[in-house]
């Protein structure tokens, strides 16, 4: 069993295992959409490599892809599912 | 298969020449060997501007962009529409007069324009950095998204009885209509050749150059910021990069999509014909846009692309009969001003085509000036 780490996502403490990416970590927190797009319409992480930017998310404060991000103890993830 | 005329290239040049002569009740036909409004009309920035640093050039894009503003109300949505106005912006007092100098060219044109001063500018776009001069606000310029428009005017010529062909290329020009790809032919008293810079492919001697340039786009901003940019931002040394001698250019221009993300210009290379982005490009692009909006830093780029200016010579469109050839026009080289003045070509193109009074002088535009002597004599 590997390390788990402490972080937030929109608000809820959860713990993850350390090294997994940021869109893993939403997904593993039951966290359906990372983003809405013009529409209102809810977008997941798709390409996984950083190239669709459907994963979109804020990390501690700034915008971040969710695919390429890795977690960190602490870290602060805001999704807009 | 018979028509009345046939259109090579359903960029929105030729969507906006089928649309004026399908409404006139000619029977035409498009053909396009990729995708409607997919080349350079799809690159494009969509920026409604009046350019007035050569006469024939602000006759052209003042006249269009009044053809613009009348079919506004019209376009779908997702055209975008949005009469943001332009706002040439001087960084100094020698940049303030040469605003003075170009409001007063724009008024002999009948395109209103104010001159506003560093602290009017600074009101109207709060996110450029202190210390600039001034500007010229010119409120008719407006932006669209170019394939959408490009769509709409192709949907509306088809509804009119036009044919698109796509997905299959023009391969030549018989004498009388076209050969296909794909081993049709279709038959037309007149053949006019819209397809930008793939024109000398079919067309021998026609000058036509591609000059690459870069766009980025960046993400929209968290809901609730206020937006970067309200009008058009354009740098008068714009003008300077536009129409330089050949090699590479940068000048800040940026527009404000209606979702609040920055549309980020321009970049001028002839020397590069491959399509890949260049960091290097890419780097002087922000470099300069961030020297103008420092908060650009803060945003996040989502997508970089290239796209390929069909550039003339002495940089106006070549619009009219090419002599060379009985019963082929010409509508290419319209540079970076082809979704602009799609729409005067179109008129243009149609009254002479149909020989009806011309909308403006068509003189600074005849194809004839960079026909083969020989063929002309």
């Amino acid at each position: 069993m590997s390390a788990t780490i402490a972080i937030r996502i929109d608000g809820r403490d959860v713990r993850v295992a350390a090294g997994i990416s940021v869109a893993a970590a939403i997904a593993q927190a039951g966290v359906v959409a990372t983003r809405r797009d013009v529409a209102g319409e809810p977008r997941a992480a798709c390409c996984g490599m950083g190239v669709c930017f459907e994963c979109r998310v804020r990390v501690d404060g700034e915008e971040a892809l969710g695919c390429m991000a890795r977690v960190a103890p602490g870290m602060e993830i805001v999704t807009d599912g | 298969m018979n028509y009345d005329a046939i259109i090579v290239g359903a960029g929105i040049v030729g969507c906006a020449i089928a649309d004026a002569l399908a409404r006139a009740g000619l029977a035409v036909c498009v053909v396009e060997r990729d995708t409607i409004g997919g080349a350079a009309t799809a690159a494009s920035m969509g920026h409604l501007v009046v350019l007035d640093d050569d006469p024939a050039e602000l006759a052209l894009s003042a006249y269009s962009c009044e053809r613009w503003r009348a079919l506004a109300a019209e376009l779908p949505a997702a055209s975008d529409f949005r009469a943001t106005g332009t706002l040439w912006i001087a960084r100094d007092a020698e940049e303030l007069d040469e605003a003075r100098r170009k409001q007063v060219r724009l008024a002999q044109a009948g395109i209103a324009s104010e001159i506003v001063g560093g602290a009017a500018l600074a009101a109207l776009e709060p996110a450029l950095r202190a210390g600039l001069a001034g500007g010229l606000r010119v409120p008719g310029d407006a932006i669209v998204y170019p394939p959408a428009a490009a769509a709409y005017l192709a949907r509306r010529a088809a509804a009119r009885g036009a044919r698109f062909v796509t997905g299959v290329a023009v391969d030549a020009l018989t004498g009388d209509g076209v050969a296909l790809a794909d081993g049709r032919t279709l038959r037309a008293p007149a053949v006019i050749v819209a397809n930008g810079c793939a024109a000398p492919e079919l067309v021998r001697c026609v000058p036509i150059r591609k000059r690459k340039g870069h766009l980025l786009i960046t993400t929209r901003p968290p809901a609730g910021t206020a937006p970067l940019a309200n009008h058009q931002l354009i740098e008068l040394g714009y003008v300077k990069s536009a129409h330089g001698a050949d090699g590479e250019s940068v000048a800040f221009n940026v527009q404000p999509r209606p979702t609040g993300q920055i549309l980020l210009g321009s970049t001028r290379q002839f020397d590069d014909t491959g399509s890949e982005v260049t960091p290097r490009l890419i780097a002087r692009l922000l470099e300069r846009g961030i020297e103008f909006l420092p908060d650009l830093a803060r945003l996040s780029a989502l997508r970089a692309w290239t796209g390929f200016r069909p550039t003339t010579p002495d940089h106006r469109p070549l619009i009219g009969r090419w002599p060379p050839r009985d019963g082929v026009w010409l509508a290419c080289g319209h540079e970076g001003l082809g979704v602009t003045t799609a729409l005067g070509t179109a008129d243009l193109l149609a009254a002479q085509l149909l020989g009806r009074p011309l909308p403006f002088d068509a003189a600074p535009f005849d194809p004839a000036r960079y026909a083969p002597e020989a063929a002309t004599a």
